[in-house]
């Protein structure tokens, strides 16, 4: 009797510190009330890629360059992507039509894995339901534009890497631009000095020249009616 | 006596019933109505109002919020349910027992509410005053048991008829004990009346003192509960209530990990809420009931009479509340053992302590009585629980459980 009348009162104990604490401590009462208070996400979530853009203007910071990596790579083929053109009709490295739809994607990541341009990135967006389950869910180019900022909102560890990363292919590229025009410039000196050590040469040997090759024309005046009866008889 | 709200509704009553002289006919009829109308009203409203309890209580134990979205903090939410429940399809099984299977929630439902007559809500407010109350409870309190069994047979569904056969086993094992743990009480205050009952748990000669501080305690400390047999039996009783209300721990007829919902199983639409109402407002009666026998009915300090009686049978509800959402439900030969070999000795041994208490409070005084009670008598109670546990114990609880494969 003892026995169960402690565990009785042991369990009875659990349930009223449960109920007294749910409304004083946060831990005990986890509920999130959706509608009213968005439920936070952490950073490590994701659900459907966007495009970032760098700056302040979407078309001119857009990374994306419309190589279709990202769209061969999707499992489900749920990228769609046109080049954009200019006024001439000459390809531009830029997308004209960028369209996911997300009711096909499968948040893969396989996109993001593959873009070279660290352009494709996912989304933290949870709020994806819409009235028409067509159009609607078909999410285009301006709707994935989102800004750098923003992605270093949702994702700070990660969107700061990408910035790392991206700085330090500026700078290497920097670097062998730097590295290219000296060796450039070298080499045009170079060739400069040995342009100018040929003209020089080519001058000192002019009057050379002439005079052998006076001597040989008039060499070769000499010969040929020679030579010409033995051309014919061969 | 400062039980004045009483007084005042009492004498609205007889004043709305004085309207009527001329007219004597008319005049037992309104008797009638002003005394069931208002305690079936304010039942109902008492069921809305404990289901929105219970569901919130639950809730905050389990650490979620509850209902909070029709209404301020979802008190509107039995309304919403309710209508729902009327409109809700009323589905009759093809091969049951139609005559039957419609009797059952009505069959549950009067004694409900008979059972809710009997209790003494203030001084003199009683909407059956008999003096032989408390038995008169406990006879129709053991109707239900016939109504849910007829629920369980008439819908011909194996679950249905489980529960209802669950439920025969455990209201009749219960009522038992139940019935021998409230004689103490009425072998102590020598009367079956409800109000003499609680006048009995006043202390009749601090009350006539005029001192403010003896009234005060006087009408606390004469409590049942406060005597050895007395606590003892209110534990019995509570228990034994909460089977006899098919509250968990004690379920079993509607378990619904079990057996689907046991008698419920083939009840929708308003049948379903009228059975919900007929057991809440059961429960309502069983607290109701032991707060009389036990907790000193209406009597309390200050605002004593009705005020007093609805915050002791609520606070019951809320322990009963509690307890479901703690203790898990009990195994059917646990339910049956408990009852026979656990229950019933001790409610037939509190009999006898609550007996020489009685004697003894006359030989040496109540303040002797009532040392020598909780040394001697709670003593003997516990060693006897302690004994009857030991005795009921298995076997093989203490060593390694062994199997026995069918073979």
């Amino acid at each position: 009797m003892s026995l169960i009348a402690k565990g009785i009162l042991q369990g009875m104990a659990v349930t009223a510190k449960n109920f007294i604490q749910s409304y004083y401590k946060k831990e005990r009462l986890p509920t999130v009330e959706y509608p009213e208070e968005k439920s936070t996400v952490n950073q490590f979530t994701r659900n459907i890629p966007f495009l970032v853009y760098d700056g302040e203007d979407e078309i001119e910071g857009m990374r994306c360059t419309a190589c279709k990596l990202c769209e061969k790579a999707c499992p489900p083929q749920c990228i769609y992507i046109i080049k954009d053109t200019d006024e001439n009709d000459k390809p531009i490295k830029r997308p004209k039509v960028f369209d996911i739809d997300s009711s096909v994607c499968m948040s893969c990541q396989l996109c993001v894995e593959v873009c070279p341009f660290e352009s494709i990135r996912m989304d933290s967006e949870f709020e994806l339901s819409n009235e028409n389950r067509f159009e609607g869910l078909l999410i285009n180019r301006d709707e994935l534009l989102k800004s750098n900022e923003y992605y270093h909102e949702i994702h700070p560890i990660e969107a700061q890497e990408t910035d790392d990363r991206i700085a330090a292919k500026i700078a290497e590229a920097e670097t062998k631009k730097k590295a290219r025009e000296e060796k450039a410039r070298l080499a045009a000196e170079a060739k400069q000095a040995a342009a100018a050590m040929k003209a020089a040469e080519e001058a000192a040997a002019e009057t050379e020249t002439s005079a052998t090759e006076q001597a040989q024309q008039s060499e070769a005046k000499a010969e040929a009616p020679e030579d010409n009866p033995e051309t014919k008889n061969t | 006596m400062n039980n004045f709200i009483d007084y005042k509704l009492i004498e609205l009553g007889q004043w709305t019933v004085g309207l009527f002289n001329d007219y004597p006919v008319v005049q037992i009829l309104v008797h009638l109505l002003l005394a069931t109308l208002p305690l079936t009203l304010v039942f109902m409203g008492a069921f809305g109002f404990s289901t929105w309890l219970e569901r919130k209580g639950l809730a905050r134990i389990q650490n979620r919020l509850g209902p909070n979205r029709v209404g301020i903090f979802g008190l509107l939410q039995p309304l919403a349910d309710g209508i729902k429940m009327l409109l809700k399809e009323d589905i009759v099984p093809d091969r049951s027992d139609k005559l039957f299977h419609f009797l059952a929630p009505v069959m549950l439902m009067v004694p409900a509410f008979i059972a809710v007559g009997f209790l003494p809500l203030g001084d003199g407010l009683m909407a059956l005053p008999m003096d032989s109350a408390i038995l008169f409870f406990f006879a129709v309190g053991s109707l239900n048991t016939i109504a849910v069994f007829m629920a369980g047979w008439s819908s011909r569904n194996k679950y249905s008829l489980l529960g209802g056969m669950r439920a025969v086993a455990q209201m009749i094992s219960y009522e038992i004990p139940l019935v021998l743990s409230a004689v103490a009480v009425i072998m102590f205050s020598g009367s079956l009346n409800a109000q003499e009952i609680v006048a009995s748990q006043q202390i009749q000669s601090w009350l006539a003192s005029g001192n403010l501080v003896k009234e005060f305690f006087g009408q606390i400390l004469g409590w049942h509960i406060f005597k050895p047999w007395g606590f003892a039996g209110f534990i019995f009783f509570f228990v034994a209530a909460l089977a006899e209300a098919n509250r968990s721990p004690f379920d079993l007829p509607e378990a619904d990990s079990e057996i689907i919902a046991g008698h419920l199983t083939e009840y929708s639409g308003f049948k379903y809420a009228i059975f919900f109402m007929a057991e809440y407002i059961s429960a309502f009666a069983i607290a109701g009931i032991a707060t009389t026998l036990f907790l000193g009915g209406w009597s309390g300090p200050v605002i004593a009479g009705l005020p007093w009686f609805i915050i002791k049978m609520f606070s019951l509800f809320a322990v009963m509340i509690w307890i479901r959402g703690t203790l898990p439900r009990l195994r059917v030969d646990q339910l049956m053992g408990y009852a026979w070999k656990f229950l019933l000795p001790l409610a037939i041994l509190n009999i006898f302590v609550a007996g020489f208490y009685y004697f003894a409070e006359q030989q040496f005084g109540s303040l002797a009585a009532f040392i020598g009670g909780w040394v001697i008598g709670f003593g003997i109670l516990q060693t006897a629980a302690k004994g009857l546990s030991r005795l009921n114990k298995s076997p093989t609880l203490d060593g390694k459980r062994v199997y026995q494969l069918v073979e």
